[in-house]
């Protein structure tokens, strides 16, 4: 038997969260979100929690444990030594229990347009990509919108605005698309104050993604290519970009 | 909606300590402080240089006391610090694609540190 | 959103970096072992010649800016709020030390 320490927050009953801590058996393959799952199942049917498809790929479980921002549904009982703490994700507003209001990041999302802006008009035949154009952003593209790099950036929890990790290298993502032509609309959003340069290059967020974008490398990135773009328009404006 | 979200406040100092990572970044930032003051000292020196060869002697004699010793070693420890962490954080910024091959990390940190190697190699050649 | 004016202060500031991360640690190590290596003729030679001046000016402006800038930023990260004030002050500073290091390059 292990012990797990779940914040809980019931927002009609509660001023602030507390901890509860639950009993549940050690199993050597099972993982946090197993024990919750068992919690709620046989203990306190109470317990809140957002979870799907229990194999990494769906992003709906990340909450922190022991202090990291981790998918419940990768973090095996086996590796955490004593008492499991597990709290919700950081820099996300509790909504009830383990479960966050994420319409922050839902907003930053749909401000990037992560979408294809097609490049050709309709009608003109399927679109044609060498491996050599899909590498170029394939990385980016393995985002399952997790945002564990959303808890574990500084800079996330101490700027609300920022644009964060994420949102940005799916803008990224879909600038380096070869298919894509909207790039220039992006940078409005990107390379805006609050978009890349809130970025101070800690690299949390590359740290803890589950999926290895590494969105801290998108966002030096977007940080470059900005910066040649701001002084190509401030220094040579008669020269136009095609970009 | 959410009828009463909790939000967790944030303390600026807690945060450094939550995990080994962000002391570590806190580090590379405050290497800024020496290198600053290492800058600034050397600022002085140009003064000193400007007013003629007793100055600049008594420049080297204030470059050699205890206390500018011990300022050059911490300052060499943390200039030292911002040069790797530097030079490994460029390939993620600075990706090379080759073909549809990326051009791994360490080969283009190698390269800034074999430049690095070589550039201070030149520069204590040429003044000891 | 409007796009950001950060590309100017951020541009010197990767600049900065990239060349205290090459230059910084053997000069350090150099007024570490043996400053009186660097004597007063060779120091002055270099200073003397334009070419020298403009070096000399141009790494202490982009190493102090690239300082400046994190000092920035560092302030913000732990708690400072007030980030156009400190930014102010910060680059004026650098501005102001760089004035300072021009006008006794100029003298020499």
């Amino acid at each position: 038997m292990i012990q797990l320490e779940v914040l809980r927050y019931n927002p009609e009953t509660d001023q602030e969260p507390r901890f509860q801590r639950y009993e549940v058996p050690f199993r050597d393959d099972w993982v946090v979100l197993d024990a919750l799952n068992h919690v709620k199942e046989e203990l306190d049917p109470t317990l809140s929690y957002r979870w799907s498809c229990h194999m990494a790929v769906c992003g709906s479980c990340g909450m922190m444990i022991n202090g990291e921002p981790k998918l419940a549904c990768k973090a095996f009982l086996r590796n955490y030594p004593g008492v499991i703490r597990v709290e919700p994700l950081r820099h996300f507003p509790v909504e009830r229990d383990l479960v966050t209001v994420i319409d922050d990041f839902v907003a930053k999302l749909a401000r990037v347009k992560p979408w294809l802006v097609p490049k050709e008009a309709p009608g003109a035949g399927e679109y044609r990509q060498t491996p050599a154009q899909l590498k170029r952003y394939k990385q980016f593209s393995l985002c399952i919108n997790c945002m564990l790099c959303y808890a574990a950036c500084p800079e996330y929890g101490l700027i609300p605005e920022y644009l964060g990790p994420a949102a940005i290298a799916l803008a990224h993502r879909w600038n380096r698309d070869s298919r894509d032509a909207g790039r220039e609309s992006r940078q409005d959003e990107i390379a805006a104050k609050e978009g890349a340069w809130e970025c101070t290059f800690v690299g949390a967020c590359s740290d803890v993604c589950p999926e290895h974008v590494d969105p801290a490398g998108a966002i030096q990135q977007v940080k470059i290519e900005s910066t040649i773009d701001w002084y190509q328009a401030h220094l040579t404006p008669w020269l136009k970009n095609e970009k | 909606m959410s009828p009463r979200p909790y939000v967790r406040p944030i303390s600026a100092r807690e945060w450094v300590f939550r995990h080994p990572r962000y002391v570590r970044y806190m580090v590379r930032e405050f290497s800024c402080l020496f290198i600053a003051g290492w800058t600034l000292l050397m600022v002085w020196g140009l003064k000193q240089l400007a007013d003629g060869p007793a100055a600049w002697a008594a420049f080297l004699e204030l470059v050699k006391t205890p206390a500018s010793v011990a300022f050059h070693g911490v300052t060499l420890a943390f200039a030292a610090y911002h040069s790797v962490t530097w030079f490994n954080l460029t390939p993620k910024a600075l990706p090379l694609q080759v073909g549809e091959r990326v051009v791994p990390d360490w080969v283009i940190a190698g390269a800034h540190y074999a430049a690095w190697a070589a550039l201070s190699l030149i520069i204590l050649l040429w003044t000891l | 959103m409007a796009r950001s004016n950060k590309p100017i202060v951020w541009g010197p500031f990767a600049a900065g970096g990239t060349l205290t991360a090459f230059l910084t640690p053997v000069l350090v190590l150099l007024m570490l072992l043996q400053p009186s290596g660097v004597s007063y003729e060779s120091m002055h030679a270099l200073a003397a010649h334009w070419a020298g001046k403009m070096l000399l000016a141009a790494v202490i402006f982009l190493s102090l800016w690239s300082a400046a800038h994190r000092m920035r930023i560092t302030a913000y990260d732990l708690g400072l709020r007030a980030d156009a004030l400190v930014a102010a002050l910060l680059y004026a500073a650098t501005l102001a030390c760089t004035g300072a290091a021009i006008y006794h390059l100029l003298r020499i």
